[in-house]
């Protein structure tokens, strides 16, 4: 089953030498959390892999396979959540999850609707972006996270602004997936209420390669 | 720390030591070649027939006007190894032709100009040569534009590293467009050098003084390559066992 | 779930359609190049005389380079928007070639600046003395024209995206490499107006335009990809 393994990631921001020589891996089912504070690389290690960052080096292999993270089957497997969620202001919530998952397969607008449904963004799907609070559009790209069905979330921060309600579904959608029997990697400090035999934790900053 | 891995071809020390050593290398011929072409040129070598007097300005216009051309082509070639091959010295060394380069392409517009006073009457005329001079002078400082505007170094240098290839692919068309142009328009051109047999003692120390030029380049390419790699690597630690 | 890969031309189809979509829904943007286009023009006949015979002389400089302006003042703001909420970096990551979907943005760009700059010259041709029959050939020629000048300008926008501010530095990039295309497309209008043949600068001006649409969106996905480092 798919896999995820780093080795040997050393990557620069300016002069600084910000991660070195980190490695770890991830077997499916599995969810990595990374931690650390503020600045010690979380974003920075998940746009590496999402290949948005050109790392110093790397050793990334994927289900088996040696791969650069620039490779395009390797970005079709993979799902990334960044800061920003990518919601064009004018389009209503599903011509934004249509088009963002529409760009990388096939969907129908049930599935859409369904997805909006999932995230509790059903109220909404048809209102525009430019009207809804910030908690609001991160439910709209968690609808385009789930419905893309990547195998690899790459996820960061995921619950930001999101109320308690919004959290909960962030941890639900991560168990379901994981069910599923995909890989997780999420730069976040909430509890994910997983089982520790799926639940491991990638310390970041110090000197860190604790998984 | 590590220096191996992190740049696995052509090391910063490395490199900085080579350039040291090569620097006198080229700057003692340019200067005696240069020396040698300047009696040449403004002593020894017969007036013009056509120009007269006036056409020893050529002695520096010429060489500028050539290596404007020829640094941005080095500068746009090291710009592609750093990118291709991931060699951030190679980085450094575009990074240091491109102030060179823009220096030497305003020497050749304003000898051009001065050229152009006692040829045509006046300081400026619309020539295809000064007029593509003019355009590579604002793709050099695009080029160091662009460096100056983005913050962070590395991105500084991937980004400018396409546009210097970017602008490579374009001059020719830019000269060619301009040439044509000309062609159309019938505007005077006087800086027509290729007579068919140039007297020796005038070509001679034109050859001359276009080997000293480049070899001038050579050098100061070398010096400043040392300032940006003394800049970059501040933080490093062989810095300081090279200053002591 | 059984997911089918969207193919790249259904996904650079999805971009072209996204793009023509969001600029309908926004007018303004879409207008504002137009506006600047005419009064750019308009201006001359009331900096330098109202005689159309001497208008019709300076005619084909006026028009390009006002076309060349206006093209880069609507260039600033396409990719602005795309990497200030995050969807350039989801183009990164969608296994879609970023070749073919800059492809996309690019004649989206010209669809909505270039083309209409195109249809709107003959107008400011009348203001500026150029005779009714000439107008045929500087559609041409222009149509031709700002194709290359979107996909210039597609590279230099790409290169700007990390720079504040950018948009003086954009127009430094990038008019230097616009030289041809005025130069030629300026002289394919010339010929249009004094009524003799323009074949020889309208295969230059498509000389470059294949030249451009070959070269021109590897180099601003290559840019693309830096910016978002």
């Amino acid at each position: 089953m798919s896999e995820l393994s780093v080795k040997n990631l050393h990557v620069f921001r300016g002069e600084r030498h910000l991660l070195r020589g980190l490695g770890f891996e991830v077997p499916a089912g599995c969810c990595l959390q990374v931690v650390g504070a503020n600045g010690t690389g979380k974003t920075t290690l998940l746009r590496v892999l999402a290949g948005l960052l050109e790392p110093e080096s790397l050793e990334l292999t994927f289900r088996g396979q040696r791969i650069p993270p620039r490779d395009p089957d390797y970005h079709a497997n993979l799902s990334y959540l960044g800061h920003d969620p990518a919601l064009k202001s004018d389009f209503t919530s599903a011509e934004n999850v249509s088009f963002n998952v529409g760009l990388r397969r096939r969907v129908a607008s049930e599935d859409v609707q369904s997805a909006l449904i999932r995230v509790g963004a059903a109220k909404f799907s048809d209102r525009p972006v430019r009207a809804l609070s910030a908690g609001q559009r991160r439910r709209v790209a968690l609808a385009s996270l789930w419905l893309t069905g990547a195998s690899l979330w790459l996820l960061d921060e995921p619950a930001t602004n999101l109320d308690v309600a919004g959290q909960g579904l962030v941890a639900s959608l991560i168990q379901e997936h994981l069910a599923d029997g995909g890989l997780v990697m999420a730069a976040t400090h909430q509890d994910l209420g997983l089982p520790p035999n799926q639940c491991a934790t990638l310390e970041i900053g110090a000197r860190g390669v604790s998984a | 720390m590590n220096w191996t891995w992190f740049h696995r071809l052509g090391s910063p020390p490395h490199i900085y030591r080579i350039a040291g050593t090569l620097t006198p290398w080229f700057a003692w011929p340019a200067g005696l070649l240069i020396a040698a072409a300047l009696y040449g040129g403004l002593v020894l070598a017969p007036p013009d027939y056509q120009q007269g007097e006036g056409f020893r300005i050529l002695y520096v216009h010429a060489p500028s006007a050539w290596l404007a051309v020829m640094i941005y082509g080095v500068m746009a070639s090291a710009a592609a190894v750093g990118l291709i091959w991931r060699m951030k010295v190679a980085h450094a060394v575009a990074a240091s032709c491109a102030g060179v380069g823009a220096w030497f392409t305003a020497v050749s517009l304003l000898t051009g100009m001065l050229w152009g006073k006692p040829m045509w009457g006046t300081y400026w005329v619309w020539d295809p040569r000064l007029t593509a001079q003019l355009i590579l002078l604002f793709l050099y400082l695009g080029y160091m534009g662009l460096r100056a505007g983005i913050d962070d170094l590395g991105r500084a240098d991937k980004a400018s590293a396409v546009l210097a290839i970017v602008g490579v692919v374009n001059i020719p068309i830019i000269r060619y467009s301009v040439e044509w142009w000309n062609s159309i328009h019938q505007a005077p051109s006087v800086m027509k050098m290729d007579r068919p047999s140039m007297p020796f003692d005038m070509l001679a120390p034109l050859l001359m003084m276009l080997l000293g030029f480049t070899l001038y380049f050579a050098a100061v390419m070398l010096v400043r390559l040392r300032a940006e790699i003394l800049r970059r690597e501040r933080t490093a630690s062989w810095i300081r066992e090279v200053l002591r | 779930m059984t997911a089918i890969r969207t193919s790249t031309i259904a996904a650079a189809w999805l971009v072209l359609e996204r793009d023509l979509r969001l600029a309908v829904r926004r007018p303004a943007q879409l207008i504002q190049p137009l506006v600047f286009f005419a009064v750019v023009t308009l201006l001359f006949p009331l900096g330098y005389t109202p005689e159309l015979g001497k208008l019709r002389a300076i005619a084909p400089g006026v028009l390009w380079v006002a076309a060349l302006l206006a093209s880069m003042l609507a260039l600033e703001s396409l990719f602005r928007e795309d990497a200030a909420d995050g969807t350039l970096e989801q183009f990164v990551v969608s296994g879609q070639p970023l070749v073919g979907l800059m492809a996309a943005k690019t004649l989206a760009h010209w669809l909505l600046t270039g083309l209409p700059l195109t249809l709107m010259a003959p107008l400011l041709g009348i203001a500026l003395g150029v005779p009714v029959v000439a107008m045929p050939g500087i559609l041409v020629a222009l149509m031709l024209g700002t194709i290359t000048l979107s996909l210039i300008g597609a590279v230099g926008a790409g290169l700007t995206l990390g720079v504040r501010r950018g948009g003086v530095l954009l127009s430094l990039l990038t008019l230097p490499l616009a030289v041809p295309v005025l130069i030629f497309g300026a002289r394919a209008t010339e010929l249009a107006i004094l009524g003799e043949s323009q074949i020889g600068p309208l295969y230059l001006l498509s000389a470059l335009a294949v030249l451009g649409i070959t070269l021109a969106p590897l180099a601003a996905a290559a840019a693309v990809r830096i910016g978002l480092e």
